[in-house]
């Protein structure tokens, strides 16, 4: 490579991250000192540069270890990774977690999204502010620095903080709800880095993880996975059986309550009868695409390329969404299975599990079950003898909700930055490396395992003919009991809303956002839809990743629209115009609407980005980032006459067009 | 940041006639600077005989042109002494390919490189100095070849490697020989092939004996494991292609340099094979072509070997001509002959000799004994201001049509896409009118029309009509026929079982190892090599008009070891002295430099003139000289820093 690296020079921390990671540099030309046989001989090309998707772990190594990373260490991992300082320089400003100037190795995130706002964010965030000044901004010696955050993945808690404390190891800590106490213990962490309990050995030291398992000094431990879960234990739970009933960190607890049966099974039924139970069971992705998943995996073992990937899409990013934390953090091993079953049904021998950056306790459970399950022979080179060769690579994101998108997801675990690639080619042709991979998000995966438990013909029995299966809905905001709630496919709107204790005493129902940001809004009137991916399709609403959030009359609709179109924007990975510049008009024209321009105006140029919008952006995150505020003016009236809060006399009539058709882009969402 | 203007002189076209009058060049019609162009060849033809004339045809010109120059040459004037830049970079190249197969070219084409399983780049630095053929080295590494790199420099292309091996400068015969004898020893020799395609094994063996893998790290530098991996590396691939360039044949004994990597590919029969081969890489657009056209003193036309009178015969009678049936003078043995007082007249086509040959004082001086020097060229180039007559030409590449041959041998049609300014002439234009006042009268042709007259003497351009060249985007020589195509790798004969279609075996090159002529001692205890950077060519002449970003001027090379050493900081100019000159220059230190071994280009020859440098030691054979290989010392301008002494580096320069 023509690399043109910087004069600056790693710090001995910074180097020691980098090097932990990548390994002891072979020679000067690797990073290491110069040396007389570095004056005649070195090694690179193929090995150097094929390590190009280590750029992200790198840096994260750094940021983890400093709390941010400077051009020295930048110029560290460039000459060890063999990357152009201006190409890591644009992986690394295109993700929110990672920061480029000096700050505080302590950085609070609060989440200011939808559930968290109706929760009082606004409070916090200006009790933050008055601590430690504005957001973002924070020299070395402050005690932490903090940021506003789009959803963090913990509504039934909300409003939800979230600590992250660089060091040797890094900590977290969580202060969901966050109370002004709770708040101020994660922004008092001091500089040192070092726990109170910073020399206590981790539980699982034999496999050690990237974040601490105890808490920073101060903070107080979260509580256990099971809290997300009101009806935690119940004898319908199919996919959250395990859920509080088994320690997530120890594999002999997964395996006395069935663990690994179903991988057993899938071996006895060979590849292809994997994908025939899939096929039967009528499985189709839970992410927001609905696409048939047996299609999906018959599709990739057919490809003559080789070799075939597996990537769980564990980036769960979508504003409301909380069901994959819950069952990686409660039932990790669940996860490692089933991504077992799929690599085998689909020919590939590696398997990357993407996971959010702001998910630190899902990555702990599952570097740790990851490590175990290699240990006894679960994943490796010969997976419960069988001879089948499997093995899991965990990566972590560093917020950008764009790399949730199925193709964004390959360019950031290959280092690049995670923009969406046009298709075709699709994944199943030229995915991951350029390679056959198979994309599935974490609940369609743990659906397999019982698929083949119970057999295709009989899970398919389960729900609607058209909706198969249990399904996981993540209820929060205005109801009583918020939560991750498993119900068969079928039960309407309402027996959910029921089911979560309805909304607050003396309170009546707004509305309801279904799917999410790139959701649709539905009235109390429609409570009657089905739960089901052909009942929300019929009521012009869409599933998506199965987000039902509940507002009442308290909500601040114009509010919500203005964070929704200011999530977009920022999420925007500027890549097309339509998205890039849409989602700023789109913003600009709903804060205008809020401080009182005429509907009259704004409505139809809104109506008209948002088709541009939907029509010409190249990934589903353009052309979904009108669907809520479309479905607001439309479906609840909002800004469609002079008053605000009267409904629609004609709802229906302007339907949105199905989102369900983002499906082929959305799909592992 | 310096603007490039600073480092180059921007050329105006020429667009009128100069002509020599009391020692200054005064513009001048054309009738008058053609008559006096051609007085002054006719004198020295009367006086000295043909023999006392010579020419230097150009590179960058049309395949037509060149052929023109050529048979001007040779009918007009009646001599074979013409040449080319060519003489200054691959003549090593096609003297050692056609002592080995029977004719110099490369052997395999561009889409060979993309798939192939190991490329080796021997001597070179295409990343910089041919990037468009490094697109195609960059295809075949993206397609999984593994790409090794010999130089002295870790280069640019060096950081593309998957393995770089770093000799010493003048040491690449010692290391071709104990691959060699690797090869051999581990038993990865191709022995059937041996057998059947080549001669000399015998000898060769013993040749290379001497040189373990022990004994040539002594003397190259590059450690004996690292040996031993290139050997059994490029034994071992299925395909491999070995390419070099002017690190290899910028040295007094090139063509042996370029032997002894023959030799590896006779070992393992990594030629005449898709995908496997042998490419010198050529600098010039038609470097190539100028020498098959037979403006080369000892080839006429398709490398037809002017001592064979069965070969002249069809010359002599399509030109109503007789031709000498001895080799001319190549470009070097003109500059001699120029000392000696034998060459008296010299037409230079596009050439640019002061700045791009060794020793410009000498070649200055040589270029000012003659009698008559006519330059005809775009600029007034340094060369250009000697000359008693000027005349403005054509640019080849835009304002002629014609034909180049490329690196893979492959011949493309040029199409004129702009007139050439008011006042400024076709080179075969101003030939012929010349001709036609030496009593050859010429009717300008079209440039079709020579290009049939090359099809007719040539067999191996016989196939390549116009027409076809346009209908399939250029042919590969050699094309016999217009009715079939040549694979597009050469010597596949040597894979045939039948010993009557293998034809004449290949000979392995018994050749020995011959240090840099320049020594190295306590007064010059620096090896200074010198080669390109990305953004410049050859002399500026081409590439100072244009701005980059990435000139810095002239610069030295040093290692950071040297640069403390000497107390010489980044960008602080130094002087750089050899046993024939000295020049200023700035320093940059860089780690892709290791200690006793300094780095110049000479593309700034108004800001640094490296040519006062450089050695005229030259080949025998092809009459390289060794740019490649000077000794020199460094000194700081300003006061030393106290604790330090001249700078010799210790032990660093074995």
């Amino acid at each position: 490579m023509d690399l043109r690296l910087l004069d600056e020079a790693a710090t001995a921390d910074e180097r020691d991250a980098v090097d932990s990671l990548l390994g002891t540099p072979e020679s000067g030309w690797d990073g290491g000192t110069r040396q007389d046989s570095d004056l005649r001989y070195a090694r690179g090309g193929h090995t150097a540069r094929d390590r190009r998707d280590l750029l992200l772990p790198a840096l994260h190594a750094v940021n983890d270890r400093v709390g941010w990373i400077s051009r020295g260490a930048l110029n560290h991992i460039c000459r060890r990774l063999t990357v152009p300082p201006a190409e890591a320089y644009a992986v690394a400003s295109f993700y929110a977690m990672f920061a480029l100037h000096e700050r505080p190795r302590r950085v609070v995130h609060l989440c200011t999204d939808i559930a968290c706002a109706a929760a009082g964010s606004d409070g916090l965030r200006e009790r933050l502010a008055a601590r430690l000044g504005p957001p973002g901004t924070g020299s070395g010696d402050a005690p932490a620095a903090w940021h506003e955050s789009p959803c963090l993945g913990m509504c039934e808690r909300a409003p939800a903080a979230l600590a992250l404390q660089a060091g040797a190891p890094a900590r977290f800590a969580v202060a969901a709800p966050a109370t002004p106490g709770g708040l101020d213990a994660l922004a008092e962490g001091g500089p040192g880095g070092r726990g109170a309990d910073g020399d206590r050995p981790s539980p699982a030291s034999d496999h050690p993880t990237t974040f601490h398992p105890g808490p920073p000094p101060g903070a107080s431990p979260e509580p256990g996975p099971a809290a997300a879960v009101p009806d935690a234990g119940s004898p319908d739970h199919v996919l959250l059986r395990r859920i509080g009933r088994v320690d997530p960190l120890s594999l002999d607890d997964y395996r006395s309550a069935g663990g690994y049966a179903a991988l057993r099974e899938a071996l006895r039924l060979g590849p292809a009868g994997v994908i025939r139970e899939v096929t039967d069971s009528g499985l189709v992705g839970r992410g927001g695409a609905a696409f048939p998943t047996g299609r999906k995996w018959n599709a990739t073992a057919q490809q003559p390329d080789a070799p075939h990937y597996l990537v769980c899409n564990a980036d769960e990013s979508e504003p409301g969404t909380f069901k994959d934390r819950v069952i990686m953090e409660g039932d990790p091993f669940s996860l490692v299975e089933a991504m077992t079953i799929a690599g085998y049904a689909i020919g590939a021998r590696t398997g990357y599990l993407y996971i959010r950056g702001e998910y630190p306790r899902a990555l702990l459970h599952l570097e740790n079950a990851v490590s175990l399950a290699r240990e006894r022979g679960l994943l490796g080179p010969d997976v419960m003898g069988s001879g089948f060769s499997f093995d899991i690579e965990i990566r972590r994101g560093a917020g950008a909700y764009i790399c949730g998108e199925e193709t964004a997801i390959f360019g950031s675990i290959e280092g690049q930055r995670g923009e969406p690639r046009t298709k075709p080619p699709f994944p199943v042709e030229k995915g991951l490396f350029g390679k056959p991979t198979a994309v599935n998000n974490v609940e369609t995966l743990v659906n397999v395992l019982p698929v083949l438990l119970m057999g295709g013909p009989a899970y398919a029995a389960v729900g609607t003919a058209g909706s198969t299966g249990p399904k996981l809905f993540c209820l929060s905001g205005a109801v009583r009991r918020p939560g991750l709630y498993e119900l068969p496919f079928g039960a309407t709107l309402g027996d959910l809303v029921e089911a979560a204790g309805g909304p607050h005493e003396g309170r009546s129902l707004r509305a309801v956002l279904l799917g999410g940001a790139a959701g649709t809004f539905v009235r109390p009137d429609e409570l009657d839809i089905p739960l089901t991916f052909e009942g929300a399709r019929a009521a012009g609403a869409s599933l998506g990743s199965g987000v039902v959030l509940v507002l009442d009359d308290t909500a601040d609709l114009p509010a919500i629209l203005a964070r929704v179109a200011a999530f977009f924007r920022d999420e925007s990975c500027g890549q097309c115009v339509p998205c890039r510049v849409g989602t700023v008009r789109q913003e600009e024209s709903l804060l205008r609407l809020r401080s009182g321009a005429s509907p009259a105006a704004e409505v139809p140029l809104l109506r008209e980005v948002g088709r541009a919008m939907r029509d010409a952006s190249i990934c589903g995150l353009g052309q979904t980032a009108w669907n809520a505020v479309e479905s607001a003016i439309d479906r609840l009236g909002l800004y469609s006459a002079d008053d605000p809060a009267a409904p629609d006399p004609a709802p229906g009539g302007t339907a949105t067009p199905a989102p369900g058709d983002r499906a082929a882009t959305e799909e592992a969402r | 940041m310096r603007r490039s203007e600073d480092f180059s002189t921007s050329y105006e076209r020429l667009t009128r006639p100069l002509v020599r009058e009391h020692g200054e060049l005064r513009p001048a019609s054309w009738e008058e600077a053609l008559d006096r162009a051609a007085a002054g060849f006719r004198q020295g033809i009367d006086r000295h005989g043909p023999n006392s004339f010579g020419m230097l045809s150009c590179a960058r010109a049309t395949n037509e042109m060149n052929f023109v120059a050529q048979k001007f040459t040779r009918v007009v004037v009646g001599t074979n002494n013409v040449d080319s830049c060519n003489r200054t970079c691959h003549a090593p190249s096609v003297a050692g390919l056609a002592a080995a197969f029977g004719s110099g070219g490369g052997t395999s084409s561009y889409s060979e490189i993309e798939d192939t399983d190991l490329i080796v780049i021997w001597g070179g630095n295409p990343r910089f100095a041919h990037p468009i053929f490094f697109q195609h080295v960059l295809k075949g590494v993206r397609n999984g070849a593994r790409l090794f790199v010999v130089d002295p420099r870790r280069t640019p292309t060096a950081e593309w490697a998957d393995r770089w091996f770093g000799l010493n400068v003048g040491t690449d015969i010692p290391l071709a020989h104990a691959v060699g004898r690797e090869i051999l020893h581990a038993g990865l020799a191709n022995e059937s092939f041996i057998e059947r395609a080549t001669s000399g094994i015998d000898e060769y063996r013993a040749l290379v004996e001497p040189w373990t893998p022990a004994a040539a790290e002594a003397e190259t530098g590059v450690p004996a494991e690292a040996v031993r991996e290139l050997a059994h590396t490029y034994a071992r691939a299925e395909r491999a292609q070995l390419c070099w360039t002017l690190g290899i044949t910028e040295h007094h004994n090139a063509t042996d340099n370029v032997r002894s990597l023959i030799n590896l590919s006779l070992l393992t029969g990594h030629v005449g094979r898709h995908g496997s081969g042998l490419n010198p890489l050529r600098g010039q657009n038609n470097v190539q072509g100028g020498g098959d056209m037979g403006a080369i003193p000892d080839r006429l036309v398709g490398f037809q070997d002017i001592l064979d009178p069965g070969v002249r015969e069809p010359f002599e009678r399509a030109w109503g001509r007789p031709i000498q049936g001895r080799k001319g003078l190549n470009l070097t043995q003109m500059f001699e002959a120029m000392e000696e007082g034998e060459l008296k007249t010299l037409y230079v086509i596009g050439e640019n000799p002061v700045q791009s040959e060794p020793e410009t004082h000498k070649t200055t001086a040589r270029l000012r004994s003659l009698d008559h020097l006519v330059v005809q060229d775009i600029f007034l180039t340094r060369t250009a201001e000697l000359a008693d007559v000027v005349l403005p030409a054509s640019a080849a590449w835009c304002e002629s049509d014609g034909t180049f041959t490329n690196s893979e041998r492959r011949v493309q049609l040029v199409r004129k896409a702009l007139d050439p300014p008011e006042g400024a002439r076709d080179d075969i234009e101003i030939m012929c009118a010349l001709a036609t006042r030496l009593g050859h009268p010429w009717e300008r042709p079209a440039a079709e029309e020579i290009w049939n007259e090359v099809r007719s003497l040539s067999p191996m351009h016989r196939g390549m009509s116009y027409a076809r060249l346009a209908e399939l985007d250029g042919i590969q020589w050699p094309c016999y026929s217009e009715d079939a195509l040549e694979p597009s790798y050469l010597h596949s004969r040597l894979w045939s079982k039948a010993p009557a279609l293998r034809g004449d075996p290949a000979p392995f090159g018994i050749v020995g190892h011959s240090p840099p002529v320049d020594l190295l001692d306590e007064d010059f205890p620096f090896r200074l090599t010198t080669g390109r950077r990305l953004d410049d060519y050859n002399t500026g002449v081409q590439t100072g008009g244009f701005s980059s970003p990435l000139r810095r001027g002239e610069l030295l090379d040093l290692s950071p070891e040297d640069a403390a050493k000497l107390g010489i900081e980044d960008g602080e100019t130094v002087r750089v002295t050899s046993r024939r000159g000295s020049v200023l220059v700035p320093a940059s230190v860089t780690a892709s430099m290791r200690p006793g071994l300094v780095f110049m280009t000479f593309h700034f020859p108004h800001q640094v003139d490296t040519q006062l440098l450089t050695i005229d030691a030259t080949d025998p054979i092809a009459g390289t000289a060794e740019y490649k290989a000077a000794a020199v010392r460094i000194e700081r301008l300003g006061p030393r820093p106290a604790a330090e002494h001249r700078g010799a580096p210790d032990g660093a320069l074995r």
